[in-house]
């Protein structure tokens, strides 16, 4: 044990340029996809929040459950799409950063939806009549109401942007786990720990973990920045 | 009293989960000047308020309002997110001003009510008192020709009072028809030209301000005014 965690400090230290770039690509495949999560996501759930029909209950719960969409199952459901007899199999796509991008962007777009329905229907629930009486736009009042929930929203974004990035199934299903083009951390991780080679998991596993931390890090200096002014 | 009223309620009924809220409620207002309605917690002065901004539709009854611009400044002051400068702006997205012409009025509101060095500043982190000014500060800006206060000074200090009844004498004399909800009746007594007394959803007494508030009519006024509480007479009777 104390063997494997020695090799993998050394394996840290001489951390070669495939690492980076699989750090890279794992990177910005999950950014890119809680970015179209949430340019999804928060309109469809103000939407869901604010709006009035028939069937709503059934919808929020729907989208609640969607929250726990097992990885897997996408990851199944956008292979058989993307297969080259599916109905989107000519665009080509699986077995690329492109799918996994889209993945992960059906992982975090039911989870932005559902936070943000909830987030929402509080803040309807304090500023909704004042802003009905103001004479404000349906459009102009959701605006409303997701810039005063943004900081709630923000924690939205860090949490889908955790699921992307800590996903295996999706992306091992449409992304093939291919050298050079579609490996991401944590495939890497899951191949090596079949390997046998411990010690590289465990620093592939660490530069994940460091990965997480920075980017929840950024964002909470920048959100107590903004929160300091309008919290 | 030539002029149509500014707010005609006939009828007006509301029910919610079986609890008769307004019970056909006939209500005029003059336009201009400032009539109060008064009456004990939960006689259904708010929902009165929330009926005639279109907020809340009635069961039955007639609402009929001359045309204008109505500002509501709510019991509990409703702020977003944002500066006091912005909270302000919100009132005037749909008067379709120049830009140079909102940033004044936004600047003058702020001014009138004493907040123009807090302009800058977070609008849900002021006091209770700063925020009901914040509030009326967003209804002024908006030159409504209809104004709706709900216990606008509930939780003001005298010289905040002093200011804002200030400037609801001053709308009213500029033409704005204004109605007042207010459990200071000091405040009533200084303001309003007409004043009805709201019980259990009923308009049960209405008159000249003077005359009602020191000769009251009718039971219900009588033990409002003289701060009879009705469930202590409930509680002697049982
Ligand atoms: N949306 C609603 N649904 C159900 N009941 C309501 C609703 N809004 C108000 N009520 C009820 O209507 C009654 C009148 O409420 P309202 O807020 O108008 O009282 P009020 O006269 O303004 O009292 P206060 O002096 O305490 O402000 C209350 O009993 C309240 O519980
Ligand atoms: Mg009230």
């Amino acid at each position: 044990m104390s063997q494997t965690l020695q090799e993998t400090l050394f394996r840290l230290s001489t951390l070669d340029r495939d690492v980076l770039s699989i750090a890279w690509l794992s990177l910005r495949v999950s950014l890119t996809a809680v970015g179209i999560g949430l340019l999804l996501g928060i309109p469809l759930g103000s939407l869901i929040a604010v709006a009035r029909f028939p069937g709503r209950g059934a919808v929020v719960g729907l989208l609640n459950a969607f929250m726990g969409l097992p990885p897997v199952i996408v990851g199944l459901v956008l292979y058989l799409l993307l297969s080259r007899s599916g109905p989107l199999g000519a665009l080509g796509l699986l077995f690329t950063p492109a799918a996994m991008v889209a993945a992960q962007a059906l992982l975090a777009t039911p989870l932005v939806a559902a936070l943000t329905r909830q987030v929402i229907a509080d803040a309807e629930a304090h500023l909704g009549e004042q802003l009905r009486s103001l004479r404000l736009s349906a459009p102009r009042r959701a605006g409303v109401l997701i810039y005063d929930a943004r900081f709630s929203l923000f924690t939205a974004a860090l949490a889908a942007f955790g699921r992307a990035i800590s996903e295996i199934g999706a992306v091992l299903v449409v992304g093939g786990n291919i050298d050079g083009h579609t490996r991401t951390m944590t495939t890497a991780i899951s191949l090596e720990t079949q390997k046998g080679d411990l010690s590289l998991a465990l620093a592939l596993g660490a530069v994940l973990m460091a990965l997480v931390l920075a980017v929840n890090a950024a964002a909470a200096i920048l959100r107590s920045h903004a929160a300091k002014a309008y919290g | 009293m030539s002029e149509p009223p500014a707010i005609h309620l006939q009828n007006v009924s509301l029910t919610r989960d079986g609890r008769t809220i307004l019970d056909r409620l006939d209500l005029d207002v003059a336009a201009p000047g400032i009539t109060a309605v008064i009456g004990p917690n939960g006689a259904g002065k708010s929902v009165t308020l929330r009926v005639i901004d279109g907020l809340i539709r009635p069961d039955a009854g007639t609402v009929r309002l001359s045309p204008g611009r109505r500002a509501f400044v709510f019991q509990r002051p409703a702020l977003v997110r944002a500066s006091a400068r912005a909270n302000v702006a919100l009132g005037l997205v749909s008067l379709k001003l120049s830009r140079r012409e909102r940033l004044e009025r936004i600047d003058a509101a702020l001014a009138r009510v004493g907040l123009l060095e807090r302009a800058g500043d977070a609008a849900t982190r002021f006091s209770g008192g700063e925020q009901q000014r914040l509030a009326f500060a967003r209804a002024w800006a908006m030159r409504p020709d209809l104004l709706l206060l709900d216990e606008p000074t509930a939780s003001l200090d005298p010289a905040a009072t002093e200011t804002i009844e200030g400037l609801i004498t001053e709308m009213a004399g500029a033409g704005t028809a204004v109605l007042l909800v207010s459990h200071n009746l000091g405040q009533v007594a200084r303001l309003a030209d007409e004043t009805v007394v709201l019980a259990a959803g009923r308009a049960v007494e209405r008159g000249p301000t003077r005359s009602l508030l020191f000769s009251p009519r009718t039971v219900e006024a009588r033990a409002y005014l003289t701060g009879e509480l009705p469930w202590t007479s409930f509680a002697a009777a049982s």
